[in-house]
Protein backbone atom coordinates (compact mmCIF):
# COMPACT_ATOMS: atom_id res chain seq x y z
CA UNK A 1 0.00 0.00 0.00
CA UNK A 2 2.42 2.72 1.10
CA UNK A 3 6.16 2.63 0.64
CA UNK A 4 8.51 1.42 3.32
CA UNK A 5 10.03 4.07 5.55
CA UNK A 6 13.30 5.70 4.62
CA UNK A 7 16.16 7.19 6.60
CA UNK A 8 17.51 10.27 4.83
CA UNK A 9 19.45 13.45 5.53
CA UNK A 10 17.37 16.59 4.97
CA UNK A 11 18.41 20.22 4.67
CA UNK A 12 16.53 22.87 6.60
CA UNK A 13 15.19 25.46 4.14
CA UNK A 14 12.70 27.28 6.37
CA UNK A 15 12.14 27.67 10.11
CA UNK A 16 9.81 30.61 10.68
CA UNK A 17 7.59 31.58 13.59
CA UNK A 18 3.87 31.63 12.77
CA UNK A 19 2.74 32.69 16.26
CA UNK A 20 4.51 33.24 19.57
CA UNK A 21 4.80 29.51 20.04
CA UNK A 22 4.24 27.77 16.70
CA UNK A 23 6.73 27.55 13.84
CA UNK A 24 6.82 26.21 10.31
CA UNK A 25 9.73 23.97 9.36
CA UNK A 26 10.53 22.98 5.80
CA UNK A 27 13.06 20.27 5.04
CA UNK A 28 14.48 19.46 1.61
CA UNK A 29 15.50 15.96 0.58
CA UNK A 30 14.14 12.61 -0.57
CA UNK A 31 10.42 12.72 0.25
CA UNK A 32 9.50 9.62 -1.78
CA UNK A 33 8.42 7.64 1.29
CA UNK A 34 5.92 10.33 2.36
CA UNK A 35 2.85 9.23 0.44
CA UNK A 36 -0.29 9.68 2.56
CA UNK A 37 -1.62 12.70 4.52
CA UNK A 38 -1.59 11.90 8.22
CA UNK A 39 1.77 10.13 8.09
CA UNK A 40 4.57 11.41 10.30
CA UNK A 41 8.35 11.66 10.39
CA UNK A 42 10.87 11.02 13.19
CA UNK A 43 13.55 13.69 13.45
CA UNK A 44 16.89 13.13 15.15
CA UNK A 45 17.74 16.20 17.20
CA UNK A 46 21.32 16.70 18.33
CA UNK A 47 21.72 16.28 22.07
CA UNK A 48 18.67 14.04 22.45
CA UNK A 49 18.65 10.26 22.28
CA UNK A 50 15.20 9.40 20.97
CA UNK A 51 13.90 10.86 17.73
CA UNK A 52 10.92 13.24 17.90
CA UNK A 53 7.76 12.66 15.86
CA UNK A 54 6.10 15.37 13.72
CA UNK A 55 3.14 14.95 11.40
CA UNK A 56 3.57 16.07 7.82
CA UNK A 57 1.65 19.27 7.00
CA UNK A 58 2.44 19.31 3.29
CA UNK A 59 4.92 18.02 0.75
CA UNK A 60 6.03 18.81 -2.78
CA UNK A 61 8.54 17.19 -5.12
CA UNK A 62 11.60 17.68 -2.95
CA UNK A 63 10.55 19.02 0.44
CA UNK A 64 8.04 18.64 3.22
CA UNK A 65 6.55 20.96 5.82
CA UNK A 66 5.98 20.48 9.53
CA UNK A 67 4.15 22.81 11.92
CA UNK A 68 5.42 22.48 15.47
CA UNK A 69 4.74 24.00 18.84
CA UNK A 70 7.53 24.68 21.33
CA UNK A 71 6.59 22.20 24.02
CA UNK A 72 9.83 20.77 25.35
CA UNK A 73 13.49 19.94 24.98
CA UNK A 74 13.25 18.70 21.39
CA UNK A 75 11.26 21.56 19.92
CA UNK A 76 13.33 24.10 21.89
CA UNK A 77 16.45 22.89 20.07
CA UNK A 78 14.63 22.64 16.73
CA UNK A 79 13.49 26.24 17.16
CA UNK A 80 17.10 27.49 17.15
CA UNK A 81 18.15 25.58 14.02
CA UNK A 82 19.21 27.73 11.10
CA UNK A 83 18.81 27.60 7.32
CA UNK A 84 21.07 24.95 5.83
CA UNK A 85 21.19 22.74 8.96
CA UNK A 86 21.23 19.02 8.25
CA UNK A 87 18.74 16.70 9.94
CA UNK A 88 18.56 12.89 9.97
CA UNK A 89 14.88 11.97 9.43
CA UNK A 90 12.89 8.74 9.19
CA UNK A 91 10.09 9.35 6.69
CA UNK A 92 6.96 7.54 5.63
CA UNK A 93 5.84 6.48 9.13
CA UNK A 94 2.32 5.52 10.12
CA UNK A 95 -0.80 4.70 8.14
CA UNK A 96 -2.22 8.16 7.41
CA UNK A 97 -5.81 9.11 6.65
CA UNK A 98 -7.94 7.01 4.33
CA UNK A 99 -9.08 9.54 1.71
CA UNK A 100 -11.40 7.08 -0.05
CA UNK A 101 -13.94 6.55 2.70
CA UNK A 102 -15.20 10.07 3.24
CA UNK A 103 -18.26 10.87 1.14
CA UNK A 104 -18.46 14.19 -0.70
CA UNK A 105 -18.47 16.75 2.13
CA UNK A 106 -15.89 15.78 4.76
CA UNK A 107 -15.29 18.02 7.77
CA UNK A 108 -11.64 18.50 8.79
CA UNK A 109 -11.42 19.30 12.50
CA UNK A 110 -8.14 20.50 13.96
CA UNK A 111 -7.09 21.86 17.34
CA UNK A 112 -3.84 23.82 17.70
CA UNK A 113 -0.95 22.12 15.87
CA UNK A 114 -3.40 19.28 15.20
CA UNK A 115 -4.46 21.25 12.12
CA UNK A 116 -1.10 20.39 10.55
CA UNK A 117 -1.88 17.06 8.79
CA UNK A 118 -5.30 18.37 7.73
CA UNK A 119 -3.73 20.86 5.32
CA UNK A 120 -2.23 18.25 2.98
CA UNK A 121 -5.37 16.14 3.52
CA UNK A 122 -7.52 19.06 2.33
CA UNK A 123 -5.42 19.36 -0.82
CA UNK A 124 -5.70 15.62 -1.51
CA UNK A 125 -9.47 15.66 -0.99
CA UNK A 126 -9.84 18.65 -3.32
CA UNK A 127 -7.83 16.78 -5.95
CA UNK A 128 -10.25 13.89 -5.80
CA UNK A 129 -13.26 16.17 -6.29
CA UNK A 130 -14.45 16.37 -2.69
CA UNK A 131 -15.68 19.52 -0.99
CA UNK A 132 -14.00 19.59 2.42
CA UNK A 133 -14.73 22.15 5.15
CA UNK A 134 -11.98 23.11 7.59
CA UNK A 135 -12.87 23.72 11.24
CA UNK A 136 -9.85 25.01 13.12
CA UNK A 137 -9.85 25.59 16.87
CA UNK A 138 -7.48 27.80 18.87
CA UNK A 139 -7.37 29.40 22.31
CA UNK A 140 -7.14 33.08 21.32
CA UNK A 141 -6.80 35.23 18.17
CA UNK A 142 -3.03 35.44 18.84
CA UNK A 143 -2.74 31.66 18.58
CA UNK A 144 -4.37 31.40 15.14
CA UNK A 145 -2.14 30.18 12.30
CA UNK A 146 -2.68 28.71 8.83
CA UNK A 147 -6.22 30.11 8.55
CA UNK A 148 -5.14 32.03 5.44
CA UNK A 149 -3.46 28.96 3.94
CA UNK A 150 -6.61 26.88 4.36
CA UNK A 151 -8.74 29.68 2.89
CA UNK A 152 -6.34 30.02 -0.02
CA UNK A 153 -7.20 26.46 -0.97
CA UNK A 154 -10.67 27.79 -1.68
CA UNK A 155 -12.40 25.73 0.97
CA UNK A 156 -14.88 26.90 3.56
CA UNK A 157 -12.79 27.58 6.68
CA UNK A 158 -14.31 28.11 10.12
CA UNK A 159 -12.20 29.46 13.00
CA UNK A 160 -13.15 29.05 16.64
CA UNK A 161 -11.35 30.53 19.63
CA UNK A 162 -12.01 29.60 23.23
CA UNK A 163 -12.19 33.28 24.26
CA UNK A 164 -14.07 34.49 21.19
CA UNK A 165 -11.32 36.90 20.15
CA UNK A 166 -11.52 35.59 16.58
CA UNK A 167 -14.16 33.63 14.71
CA UNK A 168 -16.77 31.75 16.67
CA UNK A 169 -16.50 31.75 20.46
CA UNK A 170 -16.01 28.36 22.08
CA UNK A 171 -14.65 24.97 21.06
CA UNK A 172 -14.77 23.29 17.66
CA UNK A 173 -17.81 21.32 18.75
CA UNK A 174 -19.82 24.59 18.68
CA UNK A 175 -19.44 24.63 14.90
CA UNK A 176 -20.31 21.00 14.18
CA UNK A 177 -24.05 21.52 13.77
CA UNK A 178 -24.24 21.34 9.97
CA UNK A 179 -24.37 17.89 8.35
CA UNK A 180 -21.21 16.48 6.75
CA UNK A 181 -20.46 13.12 5.16
CA UNK A 182 -17.72 12.33 7.69
CA UNK A 183 -15.00 13.97 9.76
CA UNK A 184 -11.23 13.80 10.02
CA UNK A 185 -9.85 15.08 13.33
CA UNK A 186 -6.47 15.80 14.87
CA UNK A 187 -5.82 17.71 18.08
CA UNK A 188 -5.76 17.44 21.86
CA UNK A 189 -7.23 14.25 23.34
CA UNK A 190 -10.07 16.19 25.04
CA UNK A 191 -11.03 17.73 21.70
CA UNK A 192 -11.08 14.35 19.94
CA UNK A 193 -13.25 12.90 22.67
CA UNK A 194 -15.62 15.89 22.56
CA UNK A 195 -15.87 15.67 18.77
CA UNK A 196 -16.88 12.02 18.93
CA UNK A 197 -19.42 12.84 21.63
CA UNK A 198 -20.87 15.76 19.65
CA UNK A 199 -21.56 13.91 16.44
CA UNK A 200 -22.49 10.41 15.32
CA UNK A 201 -21.05 10.83 11.80
CA UNK A 202 -18.29 8.46 10.65
CA UNK A 203 -14.82 9.72 11.49
CA UNK A 204 -11.10 9.12 11.47
CA UNK A 205 -8.92 10.47 14.27
CA UNK A 206 -5.18 10.97 14.42
CA UNK A 207 -3.93 10.06 17.90
CA UNK A 208 -0.84 11.29 19.69
CA UNK A 209 1.05 9.04 22.11
CA UNK A 210 4.56 9.20 23.53
CA UNK A 211 6.61 7.03 21.19
CA UNK A 212 9.97 5.33 21.30
CA UNK A 213 11.04 4.25 17.83
CA UNK A 214 8.12 5.40 15.64
CA UNK A 215 8.21 2.35 13.37
CA UNK A 216 6.69 -0.50 15.35
CA UNK A 217 9.70 -2.06 17.04
CA UNK A 218 9.58 -1.02 20.69
CA UNK A 219 5.87 -1.42 21.56
CA UNK A 220 6.10 1.85 23.46
CA UNK A 221 2.87 3.36 22.09
CA UNK A 222 0.44 0.44 21.97
CA UNK A 223 -3.19 1.16 22.83
CA UNK A 224 -6.02 -1.32 23.24
CA UNK A 225 -8.69 -0.85 20.59
CA UNK A 226 -11.86 -2.69 19.67
CA UNK A 227 -9.69 -4.54 17.13
CA UNK A 228 -7.07 -5.53 19.70
CA UNK A 229 -3.72 -3.94 20.58
CA UNK A 230 -2.53 -1.38 18.01
CA UNK A 231 0.77 0.48 17.83
CA UNK A 232 -0.05 4.15 17.31
CA UNK A 233 3.15 4.53 15.26
CA UNK A 234 2.49 1.59 12.95
CA UNK A 235 -1.21 0.62 12.78
CA UNK A 236 -1.97 4.30 13.58
CA UNK A 237 -1.72 7.17 14.16
CA UNK A 238 -5.09 7.34 12.38
CA UNK A 239 -7.82 5.14 13.82
CA UNK A 240 -11.51 4.88 12.97
CA UNK A 241 -13.71 6.31 15.69
CA UNK A 242 -15.31 2.89 16.09
CA UNK A 243 -11.95 1.37 16.99
CA UNK A 244 -11.19 3.75 19.83
CA UNK A 245 -12.02 2.83 23.41
CA UNK A 246 -12.28 6.06 25.40
CA UNK A 247 -11.13 5.68 28.97
CA UNK A 248 -13.25 7.46 31.57
CA UNK B 1 34.89 -19.57 9.03
CA UNK B 2 35.09 -15.88 8.09
CA UNK B 3 37.07 -13.42 10.14
CA UNK B 4 33.85 -12.15 11.76
CA UNK B 5 32.45 -15.57 12.65
CA UNK B 6 32.06 -16.70 16.25
CA UNK B 7 30.86 -19.89 17.90
CA UNK B 8 27.89 -19.54 20.24
CA UNK B 9 27.26 -22.80 22.10
CA UNK B 10 28.23 -24.96 19.12
CA UNK B 11 26.33 -22.94 16.51
CA UNK B 12 28.45 -20.80 14.22
CA UNK B 13 27.38 -17.18 13.73
CA UNK B 14 28.60 -15.35 10.60
CA UNK B 15 29.31 -12.40 12.87
CA UNK B 16 28.77 -11.55 16.56
CA UNK B 17 26.09 -8.88 15.96
CA UNK B 18 22.69 -9.77 17.44
CA UNK B 19 19.72 -7.37 17.77
CA UNK B 20 18.50 -7.64 21.35
CA UNK B 21 15.08 -8.82 22.42
CA UNK B 22 12.38 -6.17 22.57
CA UNK B 23 14.01 -3.91 20.00
CA UNK B 24 13.55 -6.04 16.88
CA UNK B 25 10.05 -7.49 17.17
CA UNK B 26 9.85 -10.89 15.48
CA UNK B 27 12.25 -9.71 12.79
CA UNK B 28 10.05 -9.45 9.73
CA UNK B 29 9.41 -5.72 10.09
CA UNK B 30 13.14 -5.00 9.86
CA UNK B 31 13.30 -7.38 6.90
CA UNK B 32 11.30 -4.74 4.98
CA UNK B 33 14.25 -2.38 5.55
CA UNK B 34 17.23 -4.63 4.81
CA UNK B 35 18.14 -8.28 4.35
CA UNK B 36 18.29 -9.42 7.97
CA UNK B 37 20.25 -12.53 6.95
CA UNK B 38 23.34 -10.33 7.32
CA UNK B 39 22.89 -10.58 11.11
CA UNK B 40 24.66 -13.16 13.26
CA UNK B 41 21.16 -13.92 14.53
CA UNK B 42 18.64 -11.94 16.60
CA UNK B 43 16.71 -12.42 19.81
CA UNK B 44 12.99 -12.12 19.30
CA UNK B 45 10.48 -10.24 21.46
CA UNK B 46 10.13 -11.62 24.97
CA UNK B 47 7.44 -14.28 24.84
CA UNK B 48 5.21 -15.50 27.65
CA UNK B 49 2.70 -18.33 27.98
CA UNK B 50 -0.34 -16.03 27.84
CA UNK B 51 -0.78 -12.99 25.60
CA UNK B 52 0.13 -9.78 27.40
CA UNK B 53 -0.90 -6.21 26.63
CA UNK B 54 1.81 -4.84 28.92
CA UNK B 55 1.83 -1.66 30.99
CA UNK B 56 -0.30 1.47 30.58
CA UNK B 57 1.11 4.45 28.61
CA UNK B 58 3.39 6.35 28.74
CA UNK B 59 5.88 3.52 28.51
CA UNK B 60 8.84 5.50 27.16
CA UNK B 61 10.90 8.41 28.49
CA UNK B 62 13.99 10.22 27.28
CA UNK B 63 17.20 10.13 29.36
CA UNK B 64 20.66 11.60 28.87
CA UNK B 65 22.33 9.36 26.28
CA UNK B 66 19.60 6.81 26.63
CA UNK B 67 15.98 6.00 27.28
CA UNK B 68 13.68 4.45 29.84
CA UNK B 69 11.11 1.85 28.89
CA UNK B 70 8.36 0.17 30.84
CA UNK B 71 6.66 -1.79 28.08
CA UNK B 72 5.96 -4.72 30.39
CA UNK B 73 6.46 -7.68 28.05
CA UNK B 74 3.74 -6.96 25.53
CA UNK B 75 3.52 -10.06 23.32
CA UNK B 76 0.84 -12.21 21.69
CA UNK B 77 1.65 -15.33 23.77
CA UNK B 78 3.70 -18.37 22.77
CA UNK B 79 0.98 -20.13 20.80
CA UNK B 80 0.38 -17.13 18.54
CA UNK B 81 4.14 -16.68 18.18
CA UNK B 82 4.47 -20.24 16.92
CA UNK B 83 1.34 -20.07 14.76
CA UNK B 84 1.78 -16.60 13.25
CA UNK B 85 5.08 -14.88 13.95
CA UNK B 86 7.54 -17.71 13.28
CA UNK B 87 6.07 -18.60 9.85
CA UNK B 88 6.32 -14.91 8.85
CA UNK B 89 9.92 -14.87 10.07
CA UNK B 90 10.74 -18.05 8.12
CA UNK B 91 10.02 -16.19 4.89
CA UNK B 92 12.74 -13.61 5.51
CA UNK B 93 15.29 -15.23 7.87
CA UNK B 94 16.99 -18.55 7.18
CA UNK B 95 19.28 -18.69 10.23
CA UNK B 96 18.50 -20.09 13.67
CA UNK B 97 16.92 -17.42 15.90
CA UNK B 98 17.23 -16.82 19.65
CA UNK B 99 13.86 -17.36 21.34
CA UNK B 100 13.51 -14.97 24.28
CA UNK B 101 11.27 -16.30 27.05
CA UNK B 102 9.73 -14.67 30.11
CA UNK B 103 7.49 -15.91 32.85
CA UNK B 104 6.01 -15.51 36.27
CA UNK B 105 6.82 -18.92 37.78
CA UNK B 106 9.23 -21.75 36.99
CA UNK B 107 6.62 -24.03 35.43
CA UNK B 108 5.57 -21.26 33.06
CA UNK B 109 9.12 -20.72 31.84
CA UNK B 110 9.43 -24.46 31.32
CA UNK B 111 6.17 -24.72 29.40
CA UNK B 112 7.05 -21.87 27.03
CA UNK B 113 10.56 -23.26 26.52
CA UNK B 114 9.16 -26.73 25.87
CA UNK B 115 6.89 -25.37 23.11
CA UNK B 116 9.68 -23.31 21.53
CA UNK B 117 12.16 -26.19 21.82
CA UNK B 118 10.03 -28.02 19.25
CA UNK B 119 10.51 -25.25 16.65
CA UNK B 120 13.28 -25.90 14.12
CA UNK B 121 13.82 -22.18 13.59
CA UNK B 122 14.86 -21.76 17.21
CA UNK B 123 18.59 -22.20 17.79
CA UNK B 124 18.87 -21.03 21.39
CA UNK B 125 16.53 -20.23 24.26
CA UNK B 126 17.28 -16.96 26.03
CA UNK B 127 15.62 -16.95 29.42
CA UNK B 128 14.80 -13.48 30.70
CA UNK B 129 15.05 -13.47 34.48
CA UNK B 130 15.70 -9.76 34.48
CA UNK B 131 12.68 -7.78 33.25
CA UNK B 132 12.35 -4.81 35.62
CA UNK B 133 8.88 -3.82 34.40
CA UNK B 134 6.59 -6.62 35.57
CA UNK B 135 5.42 -7.43 39.05
CA UNK B 136 6.01 -10.92 40.42
CA UNK B 137 8.41 -12.88 38.23
CA UNK B 138 10.67 -11.08 35.82
CA UNK B 139 13.60 -9.48 37.56
CA UNK B 140 12.80 -11.04 40.92
CA UNK B 141 14.10 -14.37 39.55
CA UNK B 142 17.36 -12.81 38.51
CA UNK B 143 18.28 -11.10 41.76
CA UNK B 144 18.73 -14.22 43.88
CA UNK B 145 21.21 -17.02 43.01
CA UNK B 146 18.91 -19.78 44.30
CA UNK B 147 15.91 -18.74 42.21
CA UNK B 148 18.07 -18.07 39.16
CA UNK B 149 19.38 -21.64 39.47
CA UNK B 150 15.86 -23.00 39.93
CA UNK B 151 14.63 -21.38 36.70
CA UNK B 152 17.75 -22.59 34.88
CA UNK B 153 17.15 -26.18 35.98
CA UNK B 154 13.44 -26.01 35.10
CA UNK B 155 14.26 -24.88 31.56
CA UNK B 156 17.20 -27.22 31.04
CA UNK B 157 14.93 -30.15 31.93
CA UNK B 158 12.68 -29.52 28.92
CA UNK B 159 15.12 -28.64 26.13
CA UNK B 160 18.20 -29.91 24.37
CA UNK B 161 18.84 -26.49 22.84
CA UNK B 162 21.45 -24.20 24.35
CA UNK B 163 20.00 -22.15 27.21
CA UNK B 164 21.16 -18.56 27.64
CA UNK B 165 20.25 -16.96 30.97
CA UNK B 166 19.69 -13.20 30.63
CA UNK B 167 20.74 -11.43 33.81
CA UNK B 168 19.77 -8.21 35.51
CA UNK B 169 22.32 -5.57 36.45
CA UNK B 170 20.12 -4.54 39.40
CA UNK B 171 22.03 -6.73 41.85
CA UNK B 172 24.84 -6.36 44.34
CA UNK B 173 26.88 -9.32 43.13
CA UNK B 174 26.38 -10.22 39.46
CA UNK B 175 29.06 -12.92 39.61
CA UNK B 176 27.19 -15.01 42.20
CA UNK B 177 24.05 -15.04 40.00
CA UNK B 178 26.05 -15.99 36.89
CA UNK B 179 27.85 -18.78 38.73
CA UNK B 180 24.56 -20.13 40.09
CA UNK B 181 23.18 -20.28 36.53
CA UNK B 182 26.34 -21.99 35.24
CA UNK B 183 26.26 -24.55 38.05
CA UNK B 184 22.57 -25.23 37.27
CA UNK B 185 23.47 -26.09 33.68
CA UNK B 186 23.17 -22.82 31.73
CA UNK B 187 24.99 -22.93 28.39
CA UNK B 188 25.59 -19.18 28.19
CA UNK B 189 24.91 -15.91 29.98
CA UNK B 190 23.66 -12.68 28.43
CA UNK B 191 23.93 -9.38 30.25
CA UNK B 192 22.95 -6.71 30.97
CA UNK B 193 19.21 -6.16 30.87
CA UNK B 194 18.13 -2.58 31.66
CA UNK B 195 18.92 -0.67 34.83
CA UNK B 196 15.97 0.34 36.97
CA UNK B 197 15.41 4.09 36.76
CA UNK B 198 12.81 6.84 36.59
CA UNK B 199 12.07 10.40 35.41
CA UNK B 200 9.60 13.03 36.62
CA UNK B 201 7.51 15.54 34.72
CA UNK B 202 8.27 18.83 36.46
CA UNK B 203 4.95 20.36 35.44
CA UNK B 204 2.80 17.66 36.99
CA UNK B 205 5.45 16.48 39.49
CA UNK B 206 4.43 12.94 38.60
CA UNK B 207 6.67 10.19 37.22
CA UNK B 208 6.68 10.32 33.40
CA UNK B 209 6.17 6.57 33.10
CA UNK B 210 2.72 5.25 34.04
CA UNK B 211 4.58 2.34 35.68
CA UNK B 212 6.53 4.97 37.71
CA UNK B 213 9.83 3.16 37.09
CA UNK B 214 11.37 1.68 33.97
CA UNK B 215 14.53 0.21 32.54
CA UNK B 216 17.39 2.47 31.41
CA UNK B 217 19.22 1.53 28.22
CA UNK B 218 21.34 3.24 25.59
CA UNK B 219 24.93 4.55 25.57
CA UNK B 220 24.57 5.77 29.19
CA UNK B 221 24.76 2.18 30.46
CA UNK B 222 27.62 0.96 28.24
CA UNK B 223 30.42 1.30 30.84
CA UNK B 224 28.31 -0.57 33.41
CA UNK B 225 27.62 -3.34 30.91
CA UNK B 226 31.33 -3.60 30.07
CA UNK B 227 32.25 -3.87 33.72
CA UNK B 228 29.70 -6.62 34.38
CA UNK B 229 30.61 -8.57 31.24
CA UNK B 230 34.26 -8.35 32.26
CA UNK B 231 33.52 -9.55 35.81
CA UNK B 232 31.25 -12.42 34.73
CA UNK B 233 33.34 -13.64 31.78
CA UNK B 234 36.32 -13.98 34.05
CA UNK B 235 34.29 -15.94 36.62
CA UNK B 236 32.47 -18.51 34.44
CA UNK B 237 33.57 -20.97 31.73
CA UNK B 238 30.44 -20.64 29.56
CA UNK B 239 30.17 -17.95 26.86
CA UNK B 240 28.92 -14.49 27.74
CA UNK B 241 26.85 -12.36 25.36
CA UNK B 242 27.47 -8.71 26.10
CA UNK B 243 24.81 -6.05 25.73
CA UNK B 244 23.96 -2.64 27.10
CA UNK B 245 24.38 0.59 25.15
CA UNK B 246 26.33 -0.90 22.24
CA UNK B 247 25.98 1.58 19.36
CA UNK B 248 28.98 1.22 17.05
CA UNK B 249 31.49 -1.25 15.61
CA UNK B 250 34.05 -0.02 18.13
CA UNK B 251 31.57 -0.70 20.94
CA UNK B 252 31.24 -4.29 19.65
CA UNK B 253 35.01 -4.67 19.66
CA UNK B 254 35.24 -3.17 23.15
CA UNK B 255 32.51 -5.48 24.47
CA UNK B 256 34.35 -8.52 23.10
CA UNK B 257 37.60 -7.24 24.54
CA UNK B 258 35.83 -7.23 27.92
CA UNK B 259 35.14 -10.93 27.44
CA UNK B 260 31.99 -11.26 25.36
CA UNK B 261 31.69 -14.05 22.78
CA UNK B 262 28.91 -12.22 20.93
CA UNK B 263 27.23 -8.84 21.29
CA UNK B 264 23.61 -7.75 21.35
CA UNK B 265 22.40 -4.35 20.23
CA UNK B 266 19.20 -3.00 21.74
CA UNK B 267 18.15 0.61 22.12
CA UNK B 268 20.29 1.72 19.17
CA UNK B 269 17.92 -0.17 16.80
CA UNK B 270 15.09 2.09 17.93
CA UNK B 271 16.96 5.26 17.01
CA UNK B 272 18.72 3.98 13.90
CA UNK B 273 16.86 1.02 12.38
CA UNK B 274 19.78 0.22 10.05
CA UNK B 275 22.47 0.23 12.73
CA UNK B 276 23.12 -3.53 12.95
CA UNK B 277 23.57 -3.82 9.18
CA UNK B 278 25.86 -0.79 9.19
CA UNK B 279 27.97 -2.06 12.11
CA UNK B 280 28.47 -5.42 10.40
CA UNK B 281 29.61 -3.73 7.21
CA UNK B 282 32.25 -1.57 8.92
CA UNK B 283 33.54 -4.22 11.37
CA UNK B 284 36.25 -5.60 9.01
CA UNK B 285 37.72 -2.13 8.52
CA UNK B 286 37.71 -1.49 12.25
CA UNK B 287 39.44 -4.84 12.87
CA UNK B 288 42.07 -3.81 10.33
CA UNK B 289 42.46 -0.51 12.12
CA UNK B 290 43.24 -2.27 15.40
CA UNK B 291 45.34 -4.97 13.77
CA UNK B 292 42.96 -7.79 14.68
CA UNK B 293 42.77 -10.75 12.28
CA UNK B 294 39.73 -12.66 13.57
CA UNK B 295 37.10 -11.08 15.77
CA UNK B 296 36.86 -14.20 17.94
CA UNK B 297 40.50 -13.62 18.98
CA UNK B 298 39.22 -10.66 21.00
CA UNK B 299 37.11 -12.62 23.45
CA UNK B 300 38.77 -12.55 26.81
CA UNK B 301 41.81 -10.92 25.26
CA UNK B 302 41.91 -7.87 27.50
CA UNK B 303 45.23 -7.26 29.16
Amino acid sequence: MHKTMKQEIFELIENTALTGNVSRLRLRGDVSAITVPGQFVQVQIEGLYLRRPFSVCDRDENSFTVLYENVGAGTDILHTMAFGSKLDVLTGLGNGFDVCRCGDTPLLIGGGTGISPLYWLAKKLLNTGKAPTALLGFNTADDVFYADEFEALGIHTIITTADGSRGLKGFVTEAMKLPHSCFYACGPEEMLRAVCKASPMPGQLSLDRRMGCGFGACMGCTVITRNGPMRICKEGPVLDREEIIWED
Amino acid sequence: MGRLSVDLCGIELDNPVIPASGTFGYGYEFAELYDINCLGTFSFKGTTLQPRYGNPLPRIAEAKAGMLNAVGLQNPGVEAVIREELPKLAKCFRKPVIANVSGFFAEEYAEVCCLLDAQNQVGWLEVNISCPNVHGGGMSFGTDPETAAEITRAVKAVTTKPVIMKLSPNVTDIVSIARACEDAGADAISLINTLLGMRFDLTTRRPILANDTGGLSGPAVFPIALRMVWQVSHAVRIPVIGLGGVSSADDVIEMMTAGATAVQIGAANLVDPFICRDIISVLPARLDHYGIENISDLTGGSR
